[in-house]
């Protein structure tokens, strides 16, 4: 039976307000908590969220209208099957605003349009949703573009130097980073392109140069700070936290911090405990922040071309493991991707993986070695962290049923954790199975090459945790 | 070697005392004042190595007669000066009456600059428009001697409906960008290197525009104070680094951030930095100065660091009782006196000034503060009115409000 979609009240008080505007149109498909519209009253403007799943048959209040009372109805769900004839105006008791275009209208291909993402893979979302953050919209690579093999070393290279060539504003300072050309040559010839102005070598001193950078983020730089690796950033997450993610709230509004921490994070190869601890759930924690994590090198430079040009302080977490991994990066004038939005990296109908940064490695060669045994994975890498695109695990859980997270970090308090509380919280009917998740072992990193592989995350830990939600492990 | 042969005696902990404690006679004695107008001035672009005596020293102008003398003397309009005292009584005047306003109960917290007003006055007074201060919470001398309006401070304090920083912070916590007067960190210190990045941004841009650091004698043991120095003397950046040996840290007195074995201004030695030591309840030094070190960083000679020497007169916040561990008196019997009555004493005796004008300027100080914050208090104090907007707690987290904050403000129905 249609549904209606009433006025929301916005606080106890509320009588009525502005239909400000419609996020969706006649012939959307919306699945719970999608935001379809914005109201206004005196004193706030809020967010109006679908709560049932379907498509939007009918609109009933257009955008604009004002001294709509609440609980009147403002627009007609329709579920799969239901067609805009079905709906029963008078049953509805309202929709004295009729829309002034009939649902036939509508063609029903809205589904299609939306459902391909940056890089041609499937996305579930086939919903309109807009990215959480201002970075970019999702682009579209035009047909014949040429696909250029590249490491993700080089493409994060190529992000920073496309970014200093659009603005002047932008420079890159840490240990190495110039005359050296960064210790993992991440930095390669920007000192000769740029000069020593933009190129900055700076003293050994992670603290130091992340408060300098804060402040010349403050005097209006966009700065780029590389970390050697986040281990070594531990004494700097003072300025990161205390300064760089909330001067812009405690000064209201009025001093904000455009600038990106990067560099390797997680586990290298036989580096030991001091040097391979997986930071994402601490910066992901943090308001203020902005956390992207990439696996692919098309991201890495999408992501990083991004966080360069958000306003907000970015932690863009690379990993040493990945540097030399090659990927196509599409050949095109301004490669940006939207900050915010999860990828689905492979499709699969039995089980969804879902992890970022190298965890994706781990899961993708999980779903081949389950392919083989008949198992159809899903493989989500959501390349950011903060904030953190849930919506497109639901979606995939709600049609595969089961869900498996992989990261390297330890455990307890951990982005599995969150993604799996994300995933219960909208979609705990659909689970067949109570998540599992792959971590590192709850001990520091140790460094004998027996004792590290033991420790961390790997396909055949997927693989095991895959078939526990499948019921499948003896 | 047995163990009988070992005439070594077992070590012992040392751990600085001030002088006295409460109850004793208080006592300075220590303390070396050099005679007013005794330090030589060098030009802007001297090297380090040639004012190292500068950083033992003290500059001071005004001798005990109330005369400016000596060469830092020099160049002082009569408008300047009298713009320094008006500064000086009006930040006391505004402290006294926030501290007024707190034991009312109409805010949690305040800090005063009592004894202390020079410093920030004077050297703001020497700073240019777009000039960028990282100031610590007792520099509120910046903003008062730039006429700040006073509603927009006392809104802060109140943490009422105009509060610009919308609740957010601390009493006394002060953000004001176009004023030159960074956010303060509640945390000490973190300024101290931003500044130096802010600094190096003006460089990188090319700009003129210098940052000038703040930190206390206390927080110059955090890291921060020696990542700036060591940033400052690498890249040479148009920044100021103020020390404000005000003796005490709350109850810790200044040996224990190590003053017992070197000055504040020593320490910039070791890191090829030039540094002054100026007597900082002096108006007249602290103008010039900070005139000096600012002209030195805008004409790209780098930095300065400066020990601003000055005694804490009153309490470290309100949340503190000094008398538990300084003699009461302490104040009375600082060697450098009182930066007002010094003040004073040199307008009158320039005959710029006399007692019934400086009598009358304090009453006429104490009504501006009076009816301004009564102002205030009409758009509501800490626990009266409706206080900040609540459904501007979600924004400003980010540049733009991202929808899950949009969500959580949408479930408290605000």
């Amino acid at each position: 039976m249609p549904t209606p979609l009433l006025m929301p009240a916005l606080s106890p008080t509320m009588e009525e307000g502005t239909l400000a505007k419609w996020l969706v149109k006649e012939g959307d498909t919306v699945s719970s908590g999608d935001i379809v519209a914005e109201i206004e009253t005196d004193k706030a403007t809020m967010e109006v969220e679908a709560v049932d799943e379907g498509k939007i048959g009918k609109i009933l209040v257009q955008e604009g209208t004002e001294n709509v009372k609440v609980n009147q109805p403002i627009a007609v769900i329709l579920e799969d099957g239901e067609s805009a004839d079905d709906i029963d105006m008078d049953a509805l008791g309202g929709g004295e605003a009729p829309a002034k275009q009939e649902a036939e209208s509508q063609s029903d291909d809205s589904d299609e349009d939306e459902g391909e993402d940056d890089n041609g893979s499937a996305e579930t979302g086939d919903l309109p949703t807009r990215p959480d953050f201002t970075a970019s919209a999702d682009i579209e690579i035009p047909e014949g573009t040429k696909m250029i093999e590249t490491v993700v070393r080089d493409a994060l290279r190529d992000a920073m130097a496309e970014e200093m060539r659009r603005d002047e504003a932008v420079f890159v300072m840490g240990e190495e980073v110039a005359e050296y050309q960064g210790a993992y040559k991440v930095t390669r010839e920007l000192l000769q392109e740029f000069g020593d102005r933009r190129v900055v070598d700076t003293p050994i001193t992670e603290y130091g140069f992340a408060g300098l950078g804060v402040g010349a983020a403050f005097a209006g730089l966009k700065p780029i700070v590389e970390f050697m690796t986040w281990n070594f950033a531990m004494q700097a997450i003072d300025h990161i936290i205390n300064s760089a993610a909330k001067t812009r709230y405690m000064s209201g509004g009025q001093m904000g911090c455009p600038i990106v921490f990067r560099g390797p994070n997680a586990a290298a190869a036989r580096v030991a405990a001091q040097h391979s601890q997986d930071y994402s759930p601490w910066y992901a924690s943090v308001p203020g922040l902005i956390v992207i994590a990439p696996y692919s090198a098309a991201d890495a430079k999408g992501l990083l071309k991004a966080a360069i040009r958000d306003p907000n302080p970015v932690v863009f977490l690379e990993h040493e493991l990945l540097y030399g991994d090659k990927g196509e990066v599409p050949d095109m004038e301004d490669f940006v991707l939207p900050i915010g939005k999860a990828k689905i990296v492979r499709e699969g109908t039995d089980v969804t993986i879902s992890s970022h940064s190298r965890g994706v490695m781990f899961a993708l060669a999980a779903a081949d070695m389950l392919a083989e045994e008949g198992i159809s994975a899903e493989v989500i890498d959501l390349r950011t962290l903060r904030p953190l695109d849930h919506h497109t695990v639901v979606q995939s859980v709600k049609k595969t049923n089961r869900l498996v997270t992989v990261e390297e970090a330890w455990a307890p308090m951990g982005v599995g954790a969150e993604v799996a509380w994300r995933v219960v919280q909208e979609a705990f009917d659909y689970l067949d199975a109570p998540p599992a998740r792959v971590t590192q072992e709850d001990a520091p990193l140790p460094y004998a090459a027996n004792l590290e592989a033991l420790s961390l995350p790997n396909a055949d830990k997927v693989v095991a945790a895959v078939k526990k939600v499948m019921y499948l492990d003896k | 070697m047995t163990r009988e042969e070992n005439d070594y005696a077992p070590l012992k902990l040392h751990v600085p005392e001030p002088p006295v404690r409460p109850g004793d006679t208080p006592t300075f004695d220590k303390f070396e004042v050099p005679e007013a107008g005794s330090v030589r001035k060098p030009p802007i672009d001297t090297d380090f190595d040639d004012i190292r005596d500068l950083g033992f020293d003290i500059i001071r102008v005004l001798d005990d007669e109330g005369k400016a003398v000596g060469p830092w003397a020099e160049d002082i309009s009569d408008e300047q000066l009298q713009a320094g005292l008006r500064a000086m009584m009006r930040t006391r005047a505004f402290d006294e009456r926030m501290l007024k306003a707190q034991r009312q109960g109409k805010t949690s917290f305040y800090i005063q600059c009592t004894g202390e007003e020079a410093i920030a006055t004077g050297h703001q007074l020497a700073l240019r428009q777009g000039d960028m201060n990282f100031p610590t919470y007792r520099q509120q001398g910046l903003l008062l001697a730039q006429d700040m309006d006073l509603g927009r401070m006392m809104n802060q304090i109140y943490s009422n409906e105009k509060d610009e920083l919308r609740g957010r912070q601390l009493p006394v916590l002060y953000s004001f960008k176009e004023e030159g007067f960074f956010t303060i960190s509640g945390n000490l210190s973190t300024q101290y290197i931003q500044a130096v990045g802010w600094a190096m941004a003006s460089a990188i841009k090319g700009d003129t525009k210098v940052a000038s650091a703040w930190i206390g004698d206390g927080a110059t043991a955090e890291g921060d104070f020696h990542t700036a120095l060591v940033f400052a003397s690498v890249y040479k950046p148009p920044v100021i680094l103020n020390v404000v040996d005000n003796q005490w840290a709350i109850s810790s007195f200044h040996g224990i951030a190590g003053a017992e074995s070197s000055t504040f201004a020593e320490r910039a030695h070791g890191y090829g930095l030039p540094s002054l030591r100026v007597d900082g309840n002096d108006w007249v030094a602290v103008y010039a100065a900070s005139r000096w070190a600012i002209e030195r960083a805008r004409r790209g000679h780098g930095p300065t660091m400066i020990e601003w020497v000055t005694y804490r007169a009153g309490a470290h916040s309100t949340s503190d009782d000094p008398s538990k561990y300084r003699p009461k008196t302490e104040h009375e019997a600082w060697p450098l006196g009182d930066p007002i009555k010094r003040m004073k004493q040199h307008l009158i005796a320039r005959g710029l000034w006399s007692e019934e004008r400086h009598t009358q300027a304090e009453a006429q100080y104490a009504d501006e503060m009076r009816e301004a914050a009564i102002e205030a208090e009409s758009n509501g104090t800490l626990h009266d009115g409706p206080g900040p907007s609540a459904a501007e707690m979600f924004e400003q987290v980010y540049k733009d409000v991202p929808p899950h904050l949009r969500r959580q403000r949408q479930k408290m129905g605000i």
